[in-house]
């Protein structure tokens, strides 16, 4: 066992940050009260909320601070957007769009609607993951009453050009949602420039509790529940508030709005350094995802001839924390539908490695990571019957 | 903390008879690179015993740890008994595999097996 624990699996979970603990503690026992309450105990909790509300509003440059609905996580954003546009928007039109390469809540959404009678259309992605623009505007009928796309890949690290998609979605008078869990502690978002109507946003990504999210929706969007109950959040999440957790997503957004830029170009130099190590040290070694329009904490590189558990567990050996689309890591036993919609073929999938950086990394930890991989990658490929034998050594 | 036992990861960390062998009596390969497990097994057979057996594998960690374990198994066993062993045994042998590794990844009985039928065939003897 190593003496060194380095986390570069933040893609995955980070801690809370502590600023965001401390706000958090006196509303669980001394702020207790119901938001819903008309009394002092639960109109204080209802301060509390909304005060978190106006800074998720401020982290994405939205306009008018009703917009913003708490839920239990980005996977219920997300369905909510995608579901309650669709039922909403049912006598308008039966189709909607998204991208071959968003995340399950987004895509398993999309095939629960179509069990449901919705037409659905996955746009395809280019080889660095960018969604094809042709196609999106070839997909859209007159029957279409939402596009889904993320504004960055988690995986891969491709940010997506969201901007024109909204133009294009916009023009058509076709509501947009966004996934921006990958990109919203990384990029600057702004809804309005972006002409984005529905975005999805995680507390645990900005370093908030695990377990709330929200749901950005513009005013005027075309939108139903999809639970019933005591109508909180506008009719549109039912259930008492986590107030606790609102108030921490609140916090982690104040502080990634204050500390966003630097963090990103810090991240950004790591990222680069540790890319530039890994490809120039080992042979057939790749790097997956754009090369340039990337998020600063993303790392995906894909090693030939090995297996990515396996790697994982090496590394893990070293005190090294990583990701992998393997097959052997994920709970179908297929490799990341992400990596195979890039357009690589099932080994090539099955040998990636994905790094998420985060605020506790340093240079050292790159450097560290640079230079055991090598001999890891080695190791492997050494007992693989695939290496070519000049690659043996 | 790991998913797997002690005795998968030091198989893992350390495997046996990781290697190819040029001259061999029989090879037996199953498995697939689309699928993430790969394993080659070769045997040297003498006097009706393996004498010597190597493994390559491409997969995860249990895929490398049972590899490794079926050439324990199997080093100086008779053909009779080394064809007796099942991936049951090369489970067992490494205190257990986790659930959804029983089948994808627990390949190393079938590539003996494969090998020593590969022997046979060579040898024209009859199964």
């Amino acid at each position: 066992m190593s003496a060194r624990r380095i986390y570069m699996d933040c893609a995955a979970g980070v801690p809370v940050d502590p600023r965001v603990l401390e706000a958090m503690k006196p509303y669980f026992t001394d702020v207790y009260g119901n938001p819903s309450s008309v009394h002092s105990f639960g109109q204080e909790a209802k301060k509390a909320v909304e005060e978190a509300r106006n800074r998720i509003t401020n982290l994405i440059g939205a306009e008018i601070k009703d917009e913003i609905i708490f839920t239990s996580g980005a996977t219920e954003s997300s369905n909510l957007a995608i579901k309650g546009v669709a039922y909403r928007n049912k006598s308008k039109g039966d189709h909607i769009i998204t991208s071959t390469i968003e995340h399950m809540s987004v895509i398993n959404a999309f095939k629960y609607l179509q069990k449901e009678g919705f037409k659905t259309t996955f746009i395809p992605v280019d080889k660095y993951g960018v969604v094809d623009l042709e196609a999106l505007k070839k997909a859209i009928t007159d029957q279409t009453t939402l596009v889904s796309i993320m504004y960055a890949n988690g995986e891969i690290g491709t940010i997506e050009p969201v901007k024109e998609i909204g133009e294009i979605v916009h023009e058509k008078n076709i509501s947009f949602h966004v996934d921006a869990v990958a990109a919203e502690s990384q990029v600057p978002i702004n809804v309005v420039n972006e002409h984005i109507d529905l975005l999805t946003l995680s507390s645990n990504d900005l370093y908030g509790p695990k377990g709330v999210g929200a749901l950005y929706i513009k005013s005027g969007t075309r939108i139903q529940s999809i639970i019933q109950g005591g109508g909180q959040e506008k009719g549109l999440r039912s259930g008492t508030e986590d107030v606790p957790g609102i108030v921490g997503m609140g916090k982690a957004a104040e502080i990634a709005l204050k500390e966003r830029s630097q963090e990103s170009s810090r991240l950004s130099k790591l990222r680069d350094r540790l890319i530039k190590g890994v490809l120039e040290k080992i042979p057939y070694s790749f790097l997956n995802g754009h090369p340039t329009k990337r998020l600063p904490n993303n790392a995906n590189l894909r090693f030939s001839y090995i297996e990515g558990e396996s790697l994982i567990l090496s590394l893990d050996m070293e005190g090294v924390y990583v990701s992998s689309g393997s097959a052997c890591t994920s709970k179908t036993l297929e490799p990341s539908h992400v990596l195979l919609n890039i357009g690589l073929k099932h080994e090539e999938a099955h040998g990636s490695l994905l790094f998420t950086l985060g605020r506790h990394i340093k240079e050292g930890d790159v450097d560290y990571v640079v230079e055991i991989l090598p001999g890891i990658v080695k190791r492997l490929r050494m007992i693989s019957p695939l290496t070519p034998k000049e690659l043996r050594g | 903390m790991s998913m797997y036992t002690e005795k998968v990861m030091e198989h893992f960390k350390n495997p046996r008879n990781m290697g190819e062998i040029p001259d061999a009596d029989g090879v037996g390969t199953v498995g697939n690179p689309v699928c993430g497990d790969l394993m080659t097994v070769y045997i040297k057979i003498k006097n009706n015993h393996i004498e010597d057996i190597k493994f390559k594998t491409f997969g995860c960690g249990a895929a490398i740890a049972t590899s490794s374990m079926i050439t324990e198994l199997a080093k100086g066993k008779t053909i009779e008994e080394a064809m007796k062993i099942t991936r049951g045994d090369v489970a067992e042998s490494l205190g257990g595999l986790p659930p959804i590794k029983m089948h994808c990844s627990n390949l190393a009985a079938d590539a003996l097996h494969a090998a020593i039928k590969d022997y046979q065939v060579k040898k024209g003897v009859k199964q």
